[in-house]
C-alpha cells in the first residue's frame, strides 16, 4: 500500500497507482478542499503542492508522488499563506469560491518564489487558474497586498 | 420543553386554529413574518419569527431562503436583519430556511413580467397584484435568480430584525420591570441607562414567550450601522480555508459515488449496453440505464438518458464508465445543426415580422419618409453555463424518503421533481443545498437532480453521488439560446432619428405570450424614439435552452447598443451625445450616461495601449433588472488580431447600494463573465451533438486578459435594485463599438472576430 506525505501526516492509501492524486484526496481521504473542475489540467481547480510546486492533481497519478510532499488547502500554512488569507478577506476576493482554493494555492508558490511579483508574474503564475465569478481583478490586487504584507 | 410549546401555542396559534390570541392581532393575508408551521428547533434554541432564532450561546441564525452562488446574498440579506436587529455582527450565523411560502420570491416573478418600467398604468398595477397574490399563496415559490432577492426581502428581512428587537426590548423591560422605551440595544446587548444589560442570549427565552410586537419602526437610514456599509462576505473564512461545502464535497456516512455518460446526441437515449467488462472491475456497485429527464420549468428541450456506475470511490466509477459499451438511440436531433438553426432563424425574419412587444407612433410611415435609412443583422450564438462546480447532486433514498444535497436556485421545484422521480409524496424529501459552486441560471434546472434520484433509487438505501465531468457538463447543458436580430432606424433630412424598428427572431423560453420577457432589453430601455416598433417571432428548435445570466438581456443589449452606436455614426453625431438626445427626459439614464463619459474622459484622446497599440473607446447604456449601467470600454488591437480590453470605467446606479463593495463585487464579476462570452463564447452544434466539450474548445477569460475594471456607483436613495446580471448585457457593444471607433470595422455577430 503506498504511503503519501500529506500536510505534515503520513496516510497510506488503498487506491490504485494510477489514480489521480485528486481522486485519492477527494475520494479516499476526503480531503475535499480541493476541487474538481476540469480532468484535464486547464482550470487550475485541483491545484495543490508538492514539494512546494503548484501542480494540478487531477493530471497528478497517484505512481508519480512518492516521497514528495503533499500540502492541500486544508494544511496550507506559513506567512504567504496568512498574508494571502488576510489581504483575500480584506478585499472580498471570493464570490462562489469553488475556484478559490486553486488560487491561493498558486498564488502561495508565486509569493514562495517571488516575493514581490509583477504584474506580470501574476499573469503568468495565475493564468492558469480560470474563475467563472471574474474575481481576477480582486485575486490579483490580494496578491500584491499580500507582497507587501509579507 | 414547555416553554417551547407554549411559544408556538402563541406565535402560530393563527395558523393551527385561526383565532385570535388576546393581546395579539391576526397577522394580515400578506404577512411574510411567521410561517404556517413552527420552524424546527434546536435545545436552548427561540425562534422570534420566520426568520431568525436565537441560542443560549447567543448565537444569531438568520432564516436564509435564498442560494448563495457567489452574489454575496447570504451576506447581503443577513445584514438587513441584522442592522435592524442590533445584532453584532461576529454573532450572526445563517441556516438553510424550511420551504414556507412567506419565503416565496415574489419579485423574481412580479419584476419578470414584460411591463416597461416607466410606465405605471392601470393594467399594469393589476397584473402584478394579481400575480404577487398568486406567488404568495402557492407552495414552494422559493427561488434565487432574477437579480430579485435583495428587492424581494429588503422589507421582510428588516421587518423581522425589527421585530426581533422589538420582542428582545420587551423581554429586557419585563424582567428588569422597567419602561420598555428606556432600553436600547447595540451590538446584540440590551442596555438601560441605569447600567442593567443583557445579551440576546439571555433574553431569548423570555422574548419568544411573549407575543409579536405589533408595530416595529424600521430604523431610519441615518441610523444604519450595517446597510449601506462595506460590510465583508460571511463566508470568506470557509471559502479561503479549503472547509467550505459544496453539493460535490458532501459527505454523508456510507456514499458511494456514481459517474454517468449521457448520449453524445442531445434528447437521444440508450439502446443498449454491454457491461460485461466493466462490471468486474475495482469497487464497482453497479451499472445502470437512465432515462431522458428535462431540465424542468426554465428550460426547455428534451432531456437525454444514459448510463450511470455506482462504485465505492469517485475513481473506480469513472475508470469503469470507460469500459461500458453503448449502442445509442440518438433520437430526433440527429440532423440537427445550429447553423441551420441560426440560419433559419435569418430566413424567418425574411417573411415574418413578429409579435409586437412595443410600439409606438407609426414606424411604416417614419421609414417611408426618411431621408436616410441604415439597416443591420446582428446574430448571437448558444452558449454555456460554464459554472466551475460541474453539475453533480447526491442523493439518498431510504424506509421511503429522500435526502437530497444539490446546488439549486429552486428547492421546492427540486423537492417535486425529485418526488416525482422516486414515487413518493414531497414532504419526504428533503432539500439540503450547501454552497453553490457558480449558477447563472443553471442551477434552475432539474435534469441532474432527476439522474441522481433514479441513480440512488438503485442504490439499495446507501446515498449515492452522481458527478458529471467537465465533457458531459458541457455538451449537456440548457443553452443560452441562439438569435437573430434585425434593426432598421430611418432619419429625418436634419438628420434626427425618427424611426427605430427592432425585430429578434429565437427562443421565447416556452413563456406564454403575456409572461414573454424575450425583449427586454430591447422594449425597456428607456430611448425615447418618436417611432418604435420592437417585436419578437418566437421560433423553438431542438436544442436545449434555458436561462442564463441577465437572460434577454444579454444579447438585446448587444443588438441596441450596437445599432444605436450605427444610427449615432449614420447620423454623423457623437455616440454619447446621440444617446443623450435619447434619454434626455429620463433623469437616472441621462445621469449615468454623462458620469460614464466624464470619468472616461470621452473625446478626449485616449493614448496607446502598454505595448503601444493605438487605443479607442466604445460606449454602451443600458437598463436592467432596475438598475441603469454604462460601460466605457477602452480597446486596442494585437499584431494577431486579437482584441485586448484594457480597461472598463463601470458606472452604476442601483438605487440606495446595500453594500457598496459586494455590489461592485458583482458588476466586476458580471463584466468579466460577458467579456468571455463577448470575445470566446460559442456552442456550436452538428449532428445534435455539442461541439465545445472542455475549458481548450469554450475558454473563458483568465487573468492574464482581465481588464483593470474601475466602477462607480452613484449615490442614492432611491428603492435598491438588481446587480447579480446587471454587469453583463452591456460588455459586449461597448467593446463592439469600441472596435469600430478603432478599426472602422461593424461587428454584428458574437463572438467578436476581427477580420483581415
Amino acid at each position: 500500500m503506498p504511503k503519501l506525505k500529506i500536510n505534515g501526516q503520513t496516510v497510506a492509501v488503498n487506491a490504485e497507482l494510477d489514480t489521480p492524486l485528486l481522486w485519492v484526496l477527494r475520494g479516499e481521504l476526503k480531503l475535499v478542499g480541493t476541487k474538481f473542475g476540469c480532468g484535464i489540467a486547464l482550470c487550475g481547480a485541483c491545484t495543490v503542492h508538492l514539494d512546494g510546486e503548484a501542480v494540478r492533481s487531477c493530471v497528478t497519478p497517484l505512481s508519480s508522488v512518492r516521497e514528495r510532499e503533499v500540502t492541500t488547502i486544508e494544511g496550507l500554512r506559513g506567512k504567504e499563506a496568512d498574508a494571502l488569507r488576510q489581504a483575500w478577506t480584506e478585499i472580498d476576493v471570493v464570490q462562489c469560491g469553488y475556484c478559490q482554493p486553486g488560487q491561493l494555492m498558486s498564488a502561495s508558490a508565486l509569493l514562495k518564489k517571488k516575493p514581490h511579483p509583477s504584474d506580470a508574474d501574476v499573469d503568468t503564475a495565475m493564468s492558469g487558474n480560470i474563475c467563472r465569478c471574474g474575481t481576477y481583478p480582486r485575486i490579483r490586487a490580494a496578491i500584491h497586498a499580500a507582497a507587501g504584507l509579507t | 420543553m414547555a416553554d417551547f410549546k407554549r411559544r408556538h401555542f402563541i406565535q402560530y396559534t393563527v395558523g393551527a386554529a385561526g383565532a385570535l390570541v388576546v393581546g395579539w392581532s391576526i397577522m394580515p393575508p400578506r404577512q411574510r413574518l411567521v410561517p404556517s408551521d413552527p420552524l424546527p428547533l434546536a435545545p436552548g434554541q427561540v425562534a422570534l419569527n420566520g426568520w431568525v432564532k436565537i441560542s443560549s450561546d447567543n448565537t444569531v441564525k438568520v432564516q436564509m431562503c435564498q442560494a448563495e452562488m457567489g452574489q454575496g446574498i447570504h451576506t447581503g440579506l443577513a445584514t438587513l436583519l441584522a442592522d435592524e436587529m442590533d445584532a453584532a455582527w461576529e454573532q450572526v450565523t445563517l441556516e438553510q430556511s424550511t420551504l414556507d411560502k412567506i419565503y416565496n420570491n415574489q419579485a423574481e416573478i412580479v419584476d419578470s413580467l414584460p411591463f416597461q418600467p416607466d410606465e405605471n398604468g392601470y393594467t399594469k398595477r393589476a397584473v402584478r397584484w394579481m400575480v404577487a397574490k398568486l406567488i404568495r399563496e402557492i407552495p414552494g415559490a422559493i427561488g434565487t435568480g432574477g437579480s430579485s432577492s435583495v428587492n424581494d426581502l429588503w422589507l421582510p428581512m428588516r421587518e423581522a430584525g425589527a421585530s426581533a428587537r422589538a420582542a428582545l426590548i420587551a423581554a429586557a423591560a419585563d424582567i428588569w420591570k422597567l419602561p420598555a422605551n428606556e432600553c436600547r440595544t447595540e451590538s446584540g446587548r440590551v442596555l438601560h441607562a441605569s447600567g442593567k444589560s443583557a445579551s440576546f442570549g439571555e433574553l431569548a427565552v423570555r422574548a419568544g414567550q411573549l407575543p409579536i410586537p405589533k408595530n416595529v419602526t424600521l430604523k431610519d437610514p441615518s441610523a444604519f450601522t450595517l446597510i449601506g456599509k462595506p460590510v465583508r462576505r460571511l463566508d470568506n473564512s470557509a471559502k479561503i480555508n479549503g472547509s467550505g461545502i459544496y453539493g460535490i464535497d458532501v459527505l454523508p456516512a456510507g456514499l458511494l459515488h456514481a459517474s454517468v455518460t449521457m448520449c453524445p446526441t442531445l434528447g437521444g437515449k440508450v439502446a443498449r449496453i454491454d457491461a460485461a467488462a466493466a462490471q468486474s472491475l475495482p469497487g464497482v456497485r453497479k451499472i445502470l440505464v437512465f432515462a431522458p429527464y428535462g431540465g424542468g420549468l426554465t428550460t426547455m428541450g428534451a432531456g437525454t438518458g444514459g448510463v450511470a456506475v455506482i462504485a465505492d470511490t469517485p475513481y473506480h466509477a469513472m475508470r469503469a464508465l470507460k469500459k461500458v459499451t453503448v449502442d445509442w438511440d440518438h433520437g430526433p436531433a440527429a440532423d440537427l445543426s445550429s447553423e441551420e438553426v441560426i440560419d433559419g432563424l435569418a430566413q424567418m425574419l425574411d417573411s415574418k415580422s413578429g409579435k409586437v412587444h412595443y410600439e409606438h407612433g407609426d414606424v411604416e410611415a417614419a421609414l417611408k419618409s426618411s431621408a436616410k435609412t441604415i439597416t443591420a443583422e446582428y446574430r448571437v450564438p448558444y452558449l454555456a453555463h460554464a459554472t466551475m462546480e460541474p453539475m453533480n447532486c447526491t442523493v439518498q433514498f431510504k424506509d421511503g424518503a429522500a435526502t437530497v444535497w444539490a446546488a439549486t436556485q429552486v428547492p421546492a421545484f427540486a423537492r417535486n421533481a425529485v418526488a416525482k422521480v422516486l414515487g413518493i409524496k414531497a414532504d419526504k424529501v428533503t432539500i439540503v443545498i450547501p454552497f453553490v459552486g457558480g449558477g447563472f441560471g443553471r442551477r434552475a434546472s432539474m435534469d441532474f437532480l432527476c439522474q441522481a434520484a433514479a441513480i440512488a433509487r438503485q442504490a439499495e438505501g446507501a446515498p449515492v453521488q452522481m458527478i458529471w465531468s467537465r465533457e458531459q457538463d458541457m455538451t449537456h447543458d440548457y443553452y443560452r439560446p441562439a438569435f437573430v436580430s434585425r434593426h432598421l432606424a430611418g432619419f429625418d433630412a436634419q438628420g434626427k432619428l425618427i424611426a427605430w424598428q427592432a425585430t429578434t427572431a429565437g427562443s421565447s423560453m416556452g413563456m406564454p405570450s403575456f409572461m414573454d420577457g424575450s425583449s427586454k432589453g430591447a422594449f425597456d430601455t428607456g430611448y425615447e424614439f418618436p417611432n418604435a416598433r420592437i417585436a419578437h417571432q418566437s421560433a423553438d428548435s431542438l436544442i436545449p435552452i434555458g436561462i442564463w445570466r441577465s437572460v434577454a438581456h444579454s444579447h438585446n443589449a448587444f443588438f441596441t447598443e450596437s445599432f444605436i452606436d450605427e444610427a449615432a455614426v449614420a447620423a454623423g453625431q457623437d455616440p454619447v451625445g446621440f444617446r443623450a438626445a435619447l434619454v434626455a427626459r429620463n433623469p437616472r439614464l441621462l445621469r449615468v450616461l454623462q458620469r460614464a463619459a466624464e470619468l472616461s474622459s470621452w473625446g478626449q484622446p485616449l493614448p496607446p495601449a502598454p505595448d503601444g497599440a493605438k487605443q479607442a473607446r466604445g460606449i454602451a447604456l443600458h437598463r436592467c433588472f432596475g438598475s441603469v449601467i454604462a460601460n466605457v470600454a477602452e480597446v486596442s488591437v494585437a499584431a494577431d488580431n486579437k482584441i485586448r480590453v484594457h480597461r472598463v470605467i463601470c458606472v452604476l446606479d442601483c438605487g440606495f447600494p446595500l453594500n457598496p463593495n459586494l455590489i461592485r463585487q458583482q458588476v466586476e464579476g458580471g463584466i468579466v463573465f460577458g467579456l468571455s462570452a463577448a470575445l470566446r463564447g460559442e456552442i456550436t452544434l452538428e449532428k445534435g451533438r455539442v461541439r465545445q466539450s472542455n475549458f481548450h474548445n469554450y475558454a473563458p477569460l483568465r487573468i492574464n486578459e482581465c481588464p483593470l475594471i474601475e466602477t462607480d456607483i452613484l449615490p442614492s436613495n432611491e428603492h435598491h435594485e438588481g446587480i447579480g446580471e446587471t454587469g453583463t448585457p452591456s460588455i459586449a457593444p461597448a467593446v463592439a463599438n469600441a472596435l469600430f471607433a478603432l478599426t472602422g470595422q461593424r461587428l454584428r455577430s458574437l463572438p467578436l472576430k476581427l477580420a483581415g
